[in-house]
C-alpha cells in the first residue's frame, strides 16, 4: 500500500501481485518464474514475502532493482530507513542512546533497526517481558559489530538515560491468556507520568498500528513523533523508488 | 614427496593401514572426524572397492588425527572443499602405483554452494527454487553464514552438509 502510494505521487503506476500464494504457489510456480516474468512487466519490483531470503532471491532472477519491503521474520529494511530519517529529523543519529521497548523476539523492525544502529556508534537499551527479549543470535552478531547492549528490567530505569524510545506491539497471541497478557503490557506502557523523567530532545517512535503500548494522552506530548513517522513513510519511500531507477 | 613410508610412519600406522596401489589418502583429518569424511564422501554403506580408516592415531602435531584410505579413487574438488570445512589441516595424498605422487593441503573457501543445507526452515533456500544453497565462510572459525537469509551455523557442521 505505501509504495503504491509512493509510486502514484512520483507519478508512475503500480501493479500489484496481491497474492503470490494465490496466483503462481498454488500453481506450482516458483518465485524465481513469477520473478522473471513480472520483471518484465516494471521498472522496479517489490516484494513482501513469507520465506526469509526472498528477497534476495527476487534480485538474482529480476532484470530490474528489486527492494524488499520484508521477508519472513528477516529484515524490513524499508521501515528501517524511515525510522532513521525520523530519528535524522531530531538529532544526529552518531553516538545516541536508544531503548527498544516491547516484543524484541518476534518484532523484525525491532531487529532491522538495531543492525542498522550499530553502524552508528548507538548504545542500545532494551526492555522486554521475559522470554520476548532479542535473540540471543542478534546479540552475538551486534556486541561482534562493537555495540554496547544494555538490558533493563523497567521502563523508569531506562527513561533517563535515552533519546530515543522506539515502542513495538506485544502480541496477545504470545500470551496463554488475557490476564496475564494485560499485566505484562501494563507494564511496558509508555504514560505522560513516565515521561515525566525523561530528557527533553526524548522522542517517541512506534511503527503504528497500536493497541495498548502507548497512552493516547503521550499524543500530545513533544515526545511523540511516531505519527509523523508513519507520514514519513511515504517520501521515504518515493526515495527508495526514485534511488533505484535512476 | 617420498616414495615409501618412513620407519616412523610404519611404528605410528604400518600396522593399522596398508598400503594401497592406487587411490586417495587423507591424513591429518581431525581425530574422530573420520566418518564425517566418509559421509561427505558419498560411502555409507556397501562399496567394491578397498577402503581402510584409522581413528584416533596419535600425531604430533594435532594429538590426535585420523587417516581415510580410498583406492582407485581421487576426489573432486567440491569433495575437498567440503573436507576443509571439518578438517583444515587435512592433506590429501594421490598414490598412482605404491607411489605418492601428488600431495597437497585443503583449502577452506570463501563461498560454499550447493553442500549445506540451511538450518532455518522459514529459509527461500529451502524451497523448491531453482537455486543452490550459499554460504559465506566466516573468518576464524566462526562458522557458515547463509547468504539468502543470514542464518549462522557455528558449531556441528556435518549434520548440515547435504
Ligand atoms: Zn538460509
Amino acid at each position: 500500500m505505501s509504495f503504491e502510494s509512493a509510486m502514484a505521487r512520483l507519478g508512475g503506476t503500480s501493479l500489484s501481485v496481491s497474492s503470490v500464494e494465490a496466483c503462481s504457489i498454488a500453481k506450482g510456480e516458483t518465485l524465481a518464474d513469477t520473478i522473471r516474468v513480472v520483471s518484465g512487466y516494471a521498472d522496479a519490483i517489490v516484494i513482501r514475502h513469507p520465506k526469509e531470503g526472498a528477497a534476495r532471491l527476487a534480485a538474482e532472477f529480476a532484470h530490474v532493482p528489486v527492494i524488499n519491503a520484508g521477508d519472513g521474520a528477516g529484515q524490513h529494511p524499508s521501515q528501517t530507513l524511515l525510522d532513521l530519517y525520523t530519528i535524522r529529523q531530531s538529532m544526529d543519529i552518531d553516538g545516541i542512546d536508544v531503548a527498544l521497548v516491547g516484543d524484541l523476539r518476534y518484532g523484525r523492525t525491532a531487529h532491522s533497526l538495531a543492525s542498522a544502529l550499530s553502524l552508528y556508534g548507538v548504545r542500545l537499551h532494551t526492555v522486554s517481558p521475559k522470554g520476548l527479549d532479542l535473540p540471543s543470535s542478534l546479540v552475538n552478531d551486534l556486541t561482534e559489530k562493537g555495540m554496547e547492549i544494555i538490558e533493563h528490567d523497567d521502563l523508569t530505569d531506562v527513561i533517563g538515560q535515552v533519546d530515543v524510545l522506539y515502542v513495538t506491539r506485544i502480541q496477545r497471541e504470545r500470551f496463554p491468556d488475557s490476564t496475564s497478557y494485560y499485566n505484562v503490557a501494563s507494564s511496558y506502557r509508555i504514560t505522560p507520568e513516565l515521561l515525566v523523567g525523561a530528557r527533553r530532545h526524548l522522542i517517541v517512535l512506534h511503527p503504528l498500528p497500536r493497541v495498548d503500548e502507548i497512552d493516547p494522552r503521550v499524543d500530545a506530548s513533544p515526545h511523540a513523533r511516531y505519527f509523523e513517522q508513519s507520514r514519513n513513510g511515504i517520501p521515504v519511500r518515493m526515495a527508495m523508488l526514485l534511488k533505484v531507477m535512476q | 614427496m617420498r616414495s615409501s613410508p618412513t620407519p616412523e610412519d610404519v611404528a605410528k600406522e604400518g600396522l593399522l593401514i596398508s598400503r594401497i596401489k592406487n587411490g586417495t589418502v587423507i591424513d591429518h583429518i581431525n581425530g574422530g572426524e573420520a566418518l564425517n569424511v566418509m559421509k561427505i564422501l558419498g560411502i555409507t554403506g556397501s562399496t567394491t572397492e578397498s577402503l581402510s580408516i584409522a581413528t584416533n592415531v596419535p600425531s604430533r602435531n594435532m594429538g590426535k588425527k585420523d587417516i581415510v584410505k580410498l583406492s582407485n579413487r581421487e576426489l573432486s574438488k567440491t569433495e575437498v572443499d567440503r573436507i576443509a570445512l571439518i578438517s583444515p589441516k587435512a592433506t590429501i595424498n594421490i598414490v598412482r602405483n605404491f607411489k605418492v605422487c601428488e600431495k597437497k593441503g585443503v583449502e577452506i573457501p570463501i563461498l560454499i554452494e550447493g553442500s549445506v543445507r540451511c538450518p532455518n526452515p522459514g529459509c527461500i533456500s529451502n524451497t523448491n527454487e531453482p537455486i543452490k544453497s550459499r554460504f559465506a565462510v566466516l573468518p576464524e572459525g566462526k562458522g557458515l553464514r547463509c547468504l539468502y537469509c543470514e542464518s549462522v551455523i557455528k558449531k556441528d557442521l556435518t549434520s548440515h552438509i547435504i
